[in-house]
């Protein structure tokens, strides 16, 4: 591909998802958590450990605006960091998993037939445990942590990076194109990087679009938990577990701790639609 | 003579991004009561739609603005879209080209052929027996136990077999055979060609035969309809059409037949061109751009329908001279 | 057919020994007294001593692993050290309430999901349809501790319709019924969405083969058209995706049964991670484990029996 048709396809690419009204939606809704997430320290109204245990079980009001928990804290200044932290875990393990999952996959689609089936068998295992319950498993293992949180989403998500890698890595090999290339002396690592690691991009850019709210969601989870980021940590999933705690003395805990979480994760769904529509038309569902 | 199938002026029209794309324009088509009449025509001359349009089964986007399918005295556009239901697979029924994906594959043998007797009054033991019978007609070998088949355990002919006894089970006045020998080798065409023989002799229904393979049109058809691009250029018997065509179209498409080369040569011969544009149809005959003899004239006016003998008609200007 | 079950039987087998291996290494060689891993901090200098002869602490890694599984085949799940039973106790208390509300939550989604997917794919464009597209999306991306959290807090402190707490009476089926309601719910939901996209599109897909064209040119009746002739082949990839799916349903069920209280496998897994209590850790995760890859065989079986593509490998 040259450069001329690469910009090119750029230019029509980002074109046709802004003229998706739903993928503006989700670029808006994305653009909004990156924009707390960065300028928390200015937006937040209060510091979001500041203990007030005057204002302990404040409900919403102009003074704090969605309340405060059992601690006093405010609400709304817990909320914005915690966009913080969910971005950080969400783009750390994201980044993570694909690099990893874009390895496996390709020495799998490349390699010789046994190592092709040793690494699917690895796919396989990891996919056999159930998220949260492996996250408990570790979490009860490891401190708790930012680093644990990475290391169980990355663990459970890398293979299905590898999958999509593995499979396109196989579909490629198989061209006629890469035949020339090879016959020519190509090394592997020449026809991995300059053939088929472009073809990936694609896939893996809906994947990890798809994949992003599903990291947010389990972190809020295991920190929900008690497994996930350390104890104070202003996570959206810790705030739940404070208004589960004190359901009947702040539910506004649990309906504003929520409403980001399905912010996020109705963002990128529709962000890894309308990317799906336009960067693969084989998979573009008709509407 | 009264007709089985009588299309009278028949247009269909698709809505396209292109344009309204004029894929039927006036056809006229007969097929007189028990008799077998063949279609035939290149890939994308209209002969799907046409079948379409009988069963109504068109695509969301078509359209009719006009003319008569009258099927056995009733004009089948008259009637509601639940009347017309009711009619197809009793009294008209079809057979697919393509044996391998025309039945339901987690459906057995059975199950559709006992479904398609929906409408009638039996109990579902006389059903059964009747499918069994059906299959044993259409020479399945151990029929009985086929019933508990799946589609894909069957070969390509003993499907297309099925598919014959399913739509000949009703006792239809019309049965539309879609290139149903197409897709199976030249063996298994000939029988299937010989029961469809056989049985239209015992149920005595008529039979509009589509395919491309004129030796089998001349083998099985009493009759000829020719279309090109949406149009029916000529009809006539089927010793009128292949000894005396009267219009150019036929005459190429008879001269392209591999069956009736007899010299030797390096290529096949083909009708040079292409098919016109249906969005914008040309004005005068639609096949002027690809005729030997077209002048001046025929791509400015229509030719009219011009009869050379008695049920023999063609579509050319220059049709008693072709004679 | 007989091939392809083995085949498919033995993998899951490897996947299962494989996986809790790690599990069990990972437990006992990471940093840390073994003893105390497997006895928790409150154990004693004597009960280390007897645990490190009995469970043979002091072998290498891999005899240790060939051990425990010999424990494990001989029906031996170890022993709840902390409260002084056997670890099956616990764990086959709390297996059938959470099967049970995993079978509730994939039941009602499940047939939801496929009868409105279904539907929108034969009235396409509709209103129904449209509906159907924008609800599956917003079920979709409501993660299902939330939505557990929400409905707790809105049916069940609120409007007091539903009981917040617990499984239900033993024996009392509109008790347990009306305690399995909301967490079904909150586990379910997302599925809804989730299955109907999956029917719809392979709904509108199988609506344009040949055979359905081949039922329309009999006359035969649109209803039974769409649910029999071609809900039967639309609704195979669903069943694919419950199989791999109940993986994320025994996730949700973790979180519904700690937000209702609801003693199942979830919740036991939960409050011995949290208790520190090992043995019982590594006995719920295993038939955790257990059974969801045995419902991906399930799923993987299922698909065969209703495909009968697939079933008669005897034959092509």
């Amino acid at each position: 591909m040259s450069i001329a048709e690469r910009s090119s396809f750029k230019y029509t690419a980002v074109g046709r998802l802004m003229s998706d009204p739903l993928a503006v939606a989700a670029v808006t809704i994305i653009a909004l958590l990156v924009l707390c997430a960065v300028f928390a320290d200015a937006i937040a109204p209060y510091d979001y450990k500041a203990l007030n245990v005057r204002e302990r079980f404040a409900p919403p009001s102009f003074v704090h605006l969605l309340g405060t928990d059992n601690l006093g804290r405010d609400t709304f200044s817990r909320l914005l960091f915690g966009a913080r932290i969910a971005l950080f875990v969400g783009l750390t393990s994201v980044g993570l998993a694909a690099l990893i999952g874009l390895m496996l996959g390709m020495v799998a689609g490349f390699g010789p037939r046994w190592l092709d089936n040793a690494i699917l068998f690895l796919f396989d295992t990891l996919r056999a445990y159930p998220t949260i319950i492996l996250a408990l498993a570790l979490g009860a293992l490891l401190p708790p942590g930012l680093g644990t949180v990475i290391l169980v989403v990355v663990l459970t998500t890398f293979s299905e990076y590898g999958r999509v890698a593995r499979t396109q890595t196989q579909a490629l090999s198989a061209q006629e194109f890469i035949d020339a290339e090879r016959a020519m002396g190509a090394s592997p690592a020449r026809i991995l990087f300059m053939h088929i690691l472009p073809n990936v991009l694609g896939p893996f850019f809906i994947l990890a679009a798809i994949n992003l709210p599903v990291v947010i969601t389990i972190e809020a989870g295991m920190s929900f938990l008690g497994v996930g980021v350390a104890p104070g940590t202003p996570s959206w999933g810790a705030t739940l577990k404070d208004g589960f705690d004190y359901i009947r003395n702040t539910p506004w805990l649990i309906v504003s701790g929520g409403i980001p979480l399905v912010l996020v994760t109705l963002g990128f769904t529709f962000l890894g639609e309308s990317l799906r529509d336009v960067l693969d038309p084989k998979l573009r569902k008709e509407r | 003579m009264k007709a089985a199938l009588d299309i009278r002026d028949l247009s269909v029209d698709y809505h396209t991004r292109a344009g309204r794309l004029h894929a039927l324009r006036n056809v006229d088509l007969l097929v007189p009561d028990g008799e077998v009449v063949g279609l035939v025509g290149e890939s994308g001359c209209g002969k799907s739609t046409l079948i379409s349009a009988v069963l109504r089964l068109l695509a969301e986007n078509a359209e009719v603005p006009g003319g008569e399918i009258v099927l056995d005295g009733t004009d089948l556009l008259s009637l509601s879209d639940a009347e017309m239901r009711l009619r197809r697979g009793r009294d008209v029924s079809v057979v697919f080209q393509d044996p391998m994906t025309g039945l339901n594959p987690v459906l057995t043998i059975g199950r559709q052929m006992i479904d398609i007797q929906h409408r009638e009054a039996l109990s579902r033991a006389a059903r059964r027996e009747r499918a069994v019978d059906m299959l044993a007609r259409v020479r399945i070998p151990d029929p009985a136990s086929r019933m508990d088949s799946y589609p894909h355990e069957l070969s390509g002919g003993m499907r297309q077999r099925v598919a014959i006894a399913m739509a000949l089970m009703m006792n239809p006045k019309l049965l539309i055979a879609d290139e149903p020998t197409t897709a199976l080798d030249a063996t298994l065409e000939v029988q299937i060609i010989e029961l469809l023989q056989e049985l239209q002799g015992e149920i005595g229904c008529a039979i509009l035969f589509i395919s491309h393979h004129l030796g089998v049109i001349a083998e099985l058809c009493q009759r000829v309809v020719v279309m090109y691009a949406g149009s029916a250029v000529e009809e006539g018997g089927v010793r009128d059409i292949f000894h005396a065509p009267a219009h150019p179209y036929t005459k190429a498409l008879l001269d392209c037949d591999p069956g009736r080369i007899r010299e030797r040569r390096q290529t096949l011969p083909s009708i040079p061109g292409s098919l016109p544009d249906l969005t914008a149809p040309p004005p005068g005959c639609i096949f002027a751009d690809r005729c030997t003899k077209a002048d001046a004239g025929c791509g400015a006016t229509q030719p009219p329908r011009i009869d050379t003998a008695p049920g023999h008609w063609a579509t050319c200007h220059f049709a008693e001279a072709m004679r | 057919m007989g091939r392809y079950i083995i085949q498919r039987v033995a993998l899951g087998l490897a996947i299962l020994l494989v996986a809790i291996s790690v599990l069990y290494a990972l437990m006992i060689t990471l940093p840390g007294d073994p003893t105390t891993v497997f006895l928790g901090p409150r154990a004693t200098d004597e009960m280390r001593a007897v645990f490190s002869e009995r469970l043979g602490l002091n072998n290498p890694v891999p005899v240790q692993i060939l051990q425990f599984w010999g424990r494990i085949f001989s029906g031996d799940l170890g022993e709840d050290v902390l409260r002084n039973r056997p670890v099956a106790t616990p764990v086959f208390a709390a297996l059938p309430n959470t099967l049970i509300l995993v079978l509730a939550s994939i039941g009602w989604s499940a047939a939801l999901g496929i009868l409105l997917g279904a539907f929108s794919a034969a009235c396409r464009n509709s209103l129904v349809d449209r509906v159907t597209g924008v609800l599956s999306v917003a079920m979709l991306a409501a993660p299902s501790f939330v939505v557990a959290l929400w409905s707790l807090l809105i049916f069940a402190v609120v409007l007091n319709w539903f009981p917040a707490i617990g499984a239900g009476e033993h024996g009392d089926l509109a008790d347990r019924i009306h305690h399995l309601v909301l967490p079904s719910f909150a586990i379910g939901l997302a599925w809804v969405g989730y299955i109907a996209r999956i029917v719809r599109a392979s709904m509108l897909e199988v609506m344009g083969e040949n055979h359905i064209r081949t039922a329309r040119a009999f006359g035969l009746p649109p209803h039974k058209i769409i649910y029999r002739y071609a809900l039967r082949i639309a609704v195979l990839p669903a069943v694919s995706v419950l199989g791999v799916g109940v993986g994320g349903l025994l996730s949700s069920a973790v979180f519904a049964e700690i937000v209702f209280a609801r003693p199942g496998i979830g919740r036991l897994i939960y409050e011995s991670v949290i208790s520190r209590n090992y043995p019982v850790v590594m006995g719920s995760m295993l038939v955790a484990i257990a059974f969801f890859v045995m419902c991906t065989l399930a799923a993987d079986l299922v698909n065969a029996m209703l495909d009968p593509r697939l079933r008669t490998s005897k034959k092509s």
